[in-house]
Order: C-alpha cells, then sequence, then structure tokens
C-alpha cells in the first residue's frame, strides 16, 4: 500500500505536481499513465525518494517515508535506459543489493540464481552488460530491483527503449511475473496500449494533475473527461458529441439510420458525410469521412458491414452513434 | 585517380614504418558517403611528422647517449650523484602523482556536480598553470614559501617544497581528464545505486569510481611523466642540493655545464625509458578496465 497525498512539486515556473494525492492497493499492478511533461515521472520518483516533494506526505505500508532518503525505502526502481553497472557481471549486477547488505556468499548466489531463473537469463550469469541486448538487459534490471525483496516496485518507462515486438513481449511477461510475485508495483508508461494491457488500475495525469483513477475497463467506458478519453484509445468528434471509432455506425439510408437513431438516448443525431477514404486494416475497416459542416472523423467499422455497403472514395453516408460504449459522463458540463 | 596517388604516396614514403602509427583504428571502417582521406597518405603523413618530431630526436639522443661505449652510458647512469637524483625524481613524482590522483578527481568532481557562484572561473583557472611560464611559478612559490615566507611556510631546499612546485604545474591532467567522463556518467546508475539501499560512499566507491579509473589513471600517467621531466618550476625552489632536492633534470643541466654531455644523455636516456615503462603499463592498465564495462550501445 502506498499513499500519496497533497503532493507538490515545483521546477522553476514549471509546476511538475499540483495537489497530487493518490492510493495504490497492496500488491496491485498500477499504471501512472500521461503525456510527457504531465508529472508522472516525478510522481514515481517522488515515491522512491529520487525526488524531495515540496509539500504532500508519501507513506508505504502504513509508514510516513516522506523525509526518508530512498535508500531506506525498501524500493525497487527500474529505470528506461536499464541503469546497468557496466564494469559488472550479470551476477553481480544482481547481487548487488544483497552484496552492500554483507549476505553471506551461499546466500547471495542461491538468490542470484533463483532471480536470474525467473527472469530466464541463467546462461547469461557471467556476460557483462553491453553484451546483452536491451530487453535481457531490461530483465536483469529487474532481477536486481526484485533482489532486495522490496516492498514496492516502481519502473520508469521500462519498456520505452525498447523495439516494438520486444516491448509486448516484455510487457506479458512483466504480468505474469507480477501474478507470480505479487509485490505492489508503479508503472510509468505514456502509451496508453501499455496502460490497457498490463495493468489493474490506471492513473491518468495531465499537467501535474490526475485526471482519473480507476480500472482499465472503466476508463475506457466511463472516461471522466474529454482528456482521459482521447488519450485511452482513438476519438471521433460526431456533432457536438466525442466518440469512439468504433460507435459509429454508418448507413446508405437516411430514413433507416434515422429510425434506429431514435432509439438511442442521448444521441447526437444523424449526420451525413462524404467518404474520403476506406483503409481495410485486416478485421476492421477505418473509413475517413467529412462531415457536412466540413469537419473530417473517422468510423471503424466491421469488414462485413464494410463489404455490405460497398463503401467506395466520394459516396456519401449516414452516420450515427449506435450503442455508446465510451461516453464522457459530463453532459451537463458541455463546452468544456 | 585517388588509388594511383595513394600508391605513389607509399612509394614515396623513405622513413621506416614503427608499429606505434601502424595499422587503422577502428575508427577507421570505411563509411558509405562522406570524405575520408586515402587510408596510405593517411599513415604515411602521421609517421613521417612522428619521425621528425619525435622518433629522430629520441634516437639522436640515444646515440650521443652511447657516446663512449656501453660501459661509458652504464658508469653514467650508475654513478651514485646520477641514481640519487632519478630515485629522487621518480619518488617525488610518485607522490605528486598519487596527490593528484585524489585532487584531481576531486576538483574535477566539484567542477561538474556541485554548484557555486564564479565556478567558470575556478574551471578556467585550472588550466592556469599550464599557461604559466614554469621558471614563473618557481619564483612565485620561492617568494610565498622561501626563506622571506610572508605566510611562515619554508619549504625552500626542501622535498616538500619540489612536491608543491610539481603538484602547482601538473594540476590540470586529471582533473581534465575526468571531467569528460564525469560530465557524460549516467546518473540514474548512481539513482540506481541508491535505490538498492547503497550509501554515497559505496556507490562512489563501486559505482562512480569504476567508471572514472580508467580517466584518473589515464591523467596520473601523464601527470607522473610531466613530472619526471620538469625542470623550469622545480629549479629555485628544489635548491638542488643532491642526494636531497637534485631532481633528474637538474643533474643533466649540470653535467652538461660541466662538459659531459654523453652522462647528461645517458641519464636522459634512462629518463626517458622510466617514462615510457609508466605510461605503458598505466595504459595497459586502464584498457583492461575499460574493456570491462565496453561501451553500450
Amino acid at each position: 500500500m502506498i499513499t500519496v497525498t497533497n503532493a507538490h512539486k515545483q521546477y522553476g515556473t514549471f509546476t511538475a505536481l499540483d495537489d497530487v494525492s493518490l492510493d495504490i492497493p497492496r500488491g496491485s499492478l498500477t499504471a501512472l499513465l500521461g503525456p510527457s511533461g504531465s508529472g508522472k515521472s516525478t510522481l514515481l520518483r517522488s515515491i522512491a525518494g529520487l525526488e524531495t516533494l515540496d509539500a504532500g506526505v508519501v507513506t508505504i505500508e502504513g509508514e510516513d517515508v516522506t523525509n526518508v532518503p530512498p535508500q531506506r525505502r525498501g524500493i525497487g526502481f527500474v529505470f528506461q535506459h536499464y541503469a546497468a553497472f557496466k564494469h559488472m557481471t550479470v551476477r553481480d549486477n544482481v547481487a548487488f543489493g544483497l552484496s552492500i547488505r554483507k549476505r553471506p556468499k551461499p546466500v547471495i548466489d542461491k538468490r542470484v540464481d533463483e532471480l536470474l531463473e525467473i527472469v530466464g537469463l541463467s546462461g547469461f550469469r557471467d556476460r557483462y552488460p553491453a553484451q546483452l541486448s536491451g530487453g535481457q538487459r531490461q530483465r536483469m534490471a529487474l532481477a536486481r530491483a526484485l533482489a532486495v525483496d522490496p516492498q514496492v516496485l516502481l519502473l520508469d518507462e521500462p519498456f520505452g527503449a525498447l523495439d516494438a515486438k520486444v516491448r509486448t513481449d516484455l510487457r506479458t511477461w512483466l504480468r505474469r511475473l507480477h501474478d507470480e510475485v505479487h509485490v505492489t508495483t508503479v508503472l510509468v508508461t505514456h502509451d496508453q496500449e501499455e496502460a490497457l494491457d498490463v495493468a489493474d488500475r490506471i492513473a491518468v495525469l495531465n499537467q501535474g494533475r490526475i485526471e482519473q483513477v480507476g480500472d482499465p475497463v472503466t476508463l475506457y467506458d466511463r472516461p471522466a473527461n474529454d482528456f482521459v478519453m482521447s488519450f485511452l484509445g482513438s476519438v471521433s468528434r460526431l456533432g457536438d458529441q466525442v466518440v469512439r471509432p468504433h460507435d459509429i455506425a454508418l448507413d446508405r439510408d437516411r430514413q433507416h439510420a434515422l429510425a434506429l437513431d431514435a432509439a438511442v438516448p442521448a444521441s447526437a443525431g444523424v449526420i451525413g458525410a462524404v467518404v474520403e477514404r476506406v483503409v481495410r486494416l485486416g478485421f476492421e475497416v477505418r473509413v475517413d469521412l467529412r462531415a457536412e459542416s466540413g469537419e473530417r472523423f473517422a468510423a471503424q467499422i466491421t469488414r462485413r458491414d464494410a463489404n455490405d455497403l460497398r463503401l467506395a472514395a466520394g459516396e456519401t453516408v449516414f452516420a450515427r452513434v449506435d450503442q455508446p460504449s465510451s461516453i464522457v459522463e459530463r453532459m451537463a458540463i458541455a463546452g468544456v | 585517380m585517388t588509388a594511383v596517388t595513394a600508391e605513389n604516396a607509399e612509394r614515396d614514403r623513405v622513413v621506416s614504418q614503427t608499429p606505434a602509427s601502424a595499422g587503422p583504428g577502428p575508427e577507421s571502417v570505411p563509411r558509405p558517403g562522406g570524405w575520408r582521406p586515402p587510408r596510405h597518405l593517411g599513415v604515411g603523413v602521421v609517421t613521417l611528422w612522428l619521425s621528425i618530431i619525435v622518433l629522430l630526436p629520441l634516437a639522436a639522443l640515444t646515440v650521443a647517449s652511447l657516446g663512449n661505449g656501453l660501459g661509458g652510458f652504464w658508469e653514467a647512469v650508475t654513478a651514485p650523484a646520477a641514481l640519487a637524483s632519478l630515485r629522487v625524481t621518480v619518488l617525488v613524482s610518485a607522490v605528486v602523482a598519487v596527490v593528484n590522483a585524489v585532487m584531481g578527481t576531486l576538483i574535477a568532481w566539484v567542477l561538474v556536480r556541485d554548484d557555486f557562484r564564479g565556478k567558470r572561473v575556478v574551471d578556467a583557472l585550472i588550466d592556469l598553470p599550464f599557461a604559466l611560464p614554469t621558471i614563473v611559478a618557481s619564483i612565485v612559490l620561492l617568494s610565498l614559501y622561501g626563506p622571506n615566507s610572508p605566510v611562515g611556510v619554508h619549504l625552500s631546499a626542501t622535498r616538500w617544497g619540489v612536491i608543491v612546485a610539481l603538484a602547482f604545474v601538473t594540476l590540470p591532467f586529471v582533473v581534465r581528464s575526468v571531467q569528460p567522463v564525469l560530465i557524460e556518467a549516467d546518473r540514474e546508475v548512481e539513482e540506481a545505486a541508491s535505490s538498492l539501499g547503497a550509501t554515497g560512499w559505496t556507490t562512489f566507491r563501486r559505482i562512480v569510481l569504476p567508471t572514472l579509473l580508467p580517466a584518473v589513471i589515464g591523467g596520473t600517467g601523464l601527470a607522473f611523466a610531466r613530472a619526471i621531466g620538469e625542470y623550469g618550476s622545480v629549479v629555485l625552489i628544489g635548491g638542488n642540493i643532491p642526494r636531497e632536492t637534485q631532481v633528474a633534470s637538474q643533474y643533466i643541466q649540470q653535467q652538461i655545464e660541466i662538459d659531459r654531455p654523453e652522462a647528461a644523455a645517458a641519464v636522459s636516456v634512462a629518463l626517458l625509458a622510466i617514462a615510457f615503462l609508466t605510461l605503458l603499463v598505466l595504459r595497459v592498465l586502464s584498457g583492461r578496465a575499460q574493456r570491462r564495462e565496453e561501451r553500450a550501445v
């Protein structure tokens, strides 16, 4: 359990954290998601003690650690660029935390072997970091952080420096590792897909504030505001509504569309639009449209629907919101 | 066209190729596009230049030192006064090198990691001993620490005086070789160490120092080599007392004054050999330290 209460952090005139409060339940995997400059890394580093807050309180497992240095916070920290000890072997890297705690050598060796087994680097014990790939280096960094049995594991954009394929592999692997080890984990990322994929809970940050905290499904389907909605997945603007492209239905016949739309509450109505481009993305088809008002938007429909409609560029269709699964619950404050 | 010119250059080259200048470094891997000097031409020019500037004078010196035969050379080098001056030189230079290794690293650390008013001025000051004629350094030190010392410190004609003079002129070496490495150093590595429970000192000793070591060793080696050959800055404050403060360069000067150029050359060659050996050993050491952490991509 980690709690952050009323955290403030200022760098010159830039406000990195603006009255941030957040509870992270024990054993969860929480993602701090936001664009760069949103304060997500500052928040993570404040939990680690690598930054000192201007104001606010951080507790880890009930203990107030606000003024405790990182050495004594019981944390494991993983950096985007691995922060490997280049002059040490993989074994010595992983053993570092234990060796400075003066544990007996057999104990250290046993623990190191155990961890290298878990992260799949058993055969790399005597290699130097320079002889490992990026993904392997990051797994070594994870083993190094886990070696000291931290109360919390903090990951700062851990997969940011890796290429796409390795990133998704490592992501899945991290999720499995977390299910085995159950250490409270906080992960910073700017990649919404990554957050939706691995996290139990997501906190969306923007300009030093927390916009919304919740499980991935809630955030995707019930975003608190336009920012959260547009940050978690793509959006289209239909009339005065912001919707997910896959919630837009297209129809050739205006009357038919109007009839179906009448059944949908809080609908934005039926909008006539010209097809600009039809992009086939495997199972799904993205249709780029231009509304009569001149505004461009995209709809995502299934391959079958696209075939039935026989869409081609230049033709006119009628778009409506069908079963809005994601909708910002703030109809009263329209115009935000 | 280029190939022909390069071949000509190769053929016209009369100087012998030394192992030191042979073989292209890893940087000379041909890059597609972009200009690079024709390989043979580059090697030729470097060899010629090094020969004129370094190898020929050294060869001439060696020849001069053998003017009285090998026996004469040996006699000149092992003469009690010569041996004593060499001993003093190496001892004093070793102390200066160690002092430099510690203080130079500390100064570089403060200049890179700490912020204070006038930091740029201090940074510029480091190179000043280089710009100053060394004899001026000697005069300054003599007036400050000599018989009429205004601060009451009398180092004139003592080994400590020599050490202070040498420390003054060799100040920049370690500072300037450690500084860039420290600037480039990855701070996250230190943060990683402290997140794992390492105190500041442990982090420095086990994480930072090993990465600085090649630079520290390199700078120390240069400082040592410079100290061994230093003349101007010690000439006034050292007092030139045989077996006490007379360094090899002063002994050489003395030999020339009493018209024994072979002895002067012989001791010079001995001095050169010591410097060369030291630099070679340090190079191997720092190479080993460097190899362990082969630059990560």
